[in-house]
This record gives C-alpha cells, structure tokens and sequence, in this order.
C-alpha cells in the first residue's frame, strides 16, 4: 500500500471512528442527565449489562485508534526531527496500548465476578 | 489567516527589495479568525485528552474495583483539584465533539462559505461552554 493510500485510510478511519465516539459520548452524557449519579452496585451492574459492556469496548477501541491517528497528525506538523517524532509516537503509541489492554481486562473482570 | 493593508505595502515592497516578507510573530499583531481559532483548540482539547487519558482510565478502574475505591473516587473528583481537572477535561471534551462535528460536516461541504464557517466556530465556542455549565452545575449543586 502507498503513503498515500496509507495517509487516505487513516483520514477515513479517524473520521469513521469519530462518529462513534461522539455517539457514545452523547449517549452517555444524556444518560448521565437524566438518569443521575449511581451508587456502586448500579455502577457495577451498568457496565455488566452486556450492551453496555459490549458498546464501551468498541468505545474504547474506537478511542485508541482516534488518539494514535491525532497524535500522529500533530506529532508530523510539530516534531520535524524524525528520530524524535518516531520516539514519541512509538511512546505514545505503546501508552494507548497498554490503556486499551487495561480497559478491556476492567470490562472482562467486571462481567466475569 | 487574514490579509490586509499589510499585506498589500508588502507585496509592494517584495516587488523592489528582496526578502523583505513581514514576519508577524508578534502575537497582538496576529490577527487569528475565530475559525482558527477553533481548529487550533481541536488540537490542544485532543491533546489533553490524550494527556489525560492514563487518569481516566486509571479512575474508571478503581471505581470499579470496589466499594471502598468508588467511593474515593467520588472524593477524590469533589476535592478542588479534582473538579478543576474535571471541569477541564469536560471542556476538552465537549469542544473537541462539537468542533470535531463541525469538522466533519465541513468535509461533507456544509457550511463550508466564510459566513456560516465563522458562524459555526462562534457557535462551537458558545456552546461547549453552555453544556460544561449545565453539567457543572448539575454536579454541584
């Protein structure tokens, strides 16, 4: 695959996966609203729910993918040495990852005990 | 960025001297549009929230982890650095998601004119402030 094409996908995924992030958030935002703050055991049984479960994961995902493309965008127009940006970017990059993996074992835990 | 008198004397002076480009680098004489400014604060809100995502989902574990633990969190987002975190992070958040949705309907060529642009990155502004009081109010009283 060229550059191009490669610089192509990443515009189309940073997009395709805003979409959902937004309605994710705005769903959570209006379900915060009018359902009010929780206690523990609602909290717990929120995330259980395995729509809810399911939906935050593809959130989560959605999220790294979204970060790691605009933290490249920035990181290109910002940091011209190239050792540099590609030292950051793989810090980043390795961040998210290590977030994304501790996100979906809390979901697991949460649905398994 | 916008050009003005300026701009006109000084393509009149490139014309007879060479390298004498205006460099305005100061910035009160940097005149950035709303709609700069808009784009500008889409990459600072995602930074932040990139920043901050290693606190967030170290909260979210916690909160999750026990009972002891949710009710820290809660403690710990009603003290006064936590709110001030909070209030921060829901600002990144909120003009993020709206200039991300005015981003993307500028992709779909909507709104895409002078007027309607600046219309919108005014409306961006406003309105993100508007929802983070709502929300914040909400929170604390």
């Amino acid at each position: 695959m060229s550059l191009h094409a490669q610089g192509l996908r990443a515009w189309l995924w940073q997009r395709l996966t805003s979409i959902y992030i937004a309605l994710f958030v705005i769903v959570a935002l209006f379900a915060y609203l009018l359902g009010g703050p929780l206690d523990y055991v609602q909290w717990r049984s929120l995330l259980a729910f395995a729509p809810v479960n399911i939906a935050t994961a593809l959130f989560v995902v959605a999220v790294l993918f979204h970060a790691g493309v605009g933290v490249r965008d920035i990181l290109v127009d910002y940091v011209h040495s190239l050792i540099l940006r590609f030292t950051i970017l793989v810090i980043l990059l390795l961040m998210l990852l290590v977030l994304g993996i501790w996100s979906m074992w809390i979901l697991i835990s949460v649905v398994a005990v | 960025m916008r050009l003005d008198a300026g701009a006109e004397t000084s393509r009149l002076e490139t014309m007879t001297t060479k390298n004498v480009r205006p460099k305005f680098l100061n910035l009160f004489r940097i005149h950035l549009p709303v709609t700069g400014v808009v784009s500008f604060a889409h990459r600072v809100s995602g930074a932040l929230l990139v920043i901050s995502l290693p606190l967030v989902v170290f909260l979210f574990a916690y909160s999750l982890q026990s009972e002891q633990g949710f009710e820290q969190v809660i403690a710990l987002l009603h003290s006064w650095w936590g709110s001030v975190a909070m209030v921060l992070i829901l600002w990144a958040l909120l003009s993020h998601l709206l200039s991300g949705v005015r981003f993307l309907l500028l992709d779909l060529d909507i709104g895409i004119q002078l007027t309607p642009a600046r219309a919108s990155a005014w409306s961006v502004v406003v309105v993100a402030l508007l929802i983070l009081l709502l929300l914040v109010s909400g929170v604390f009283l």
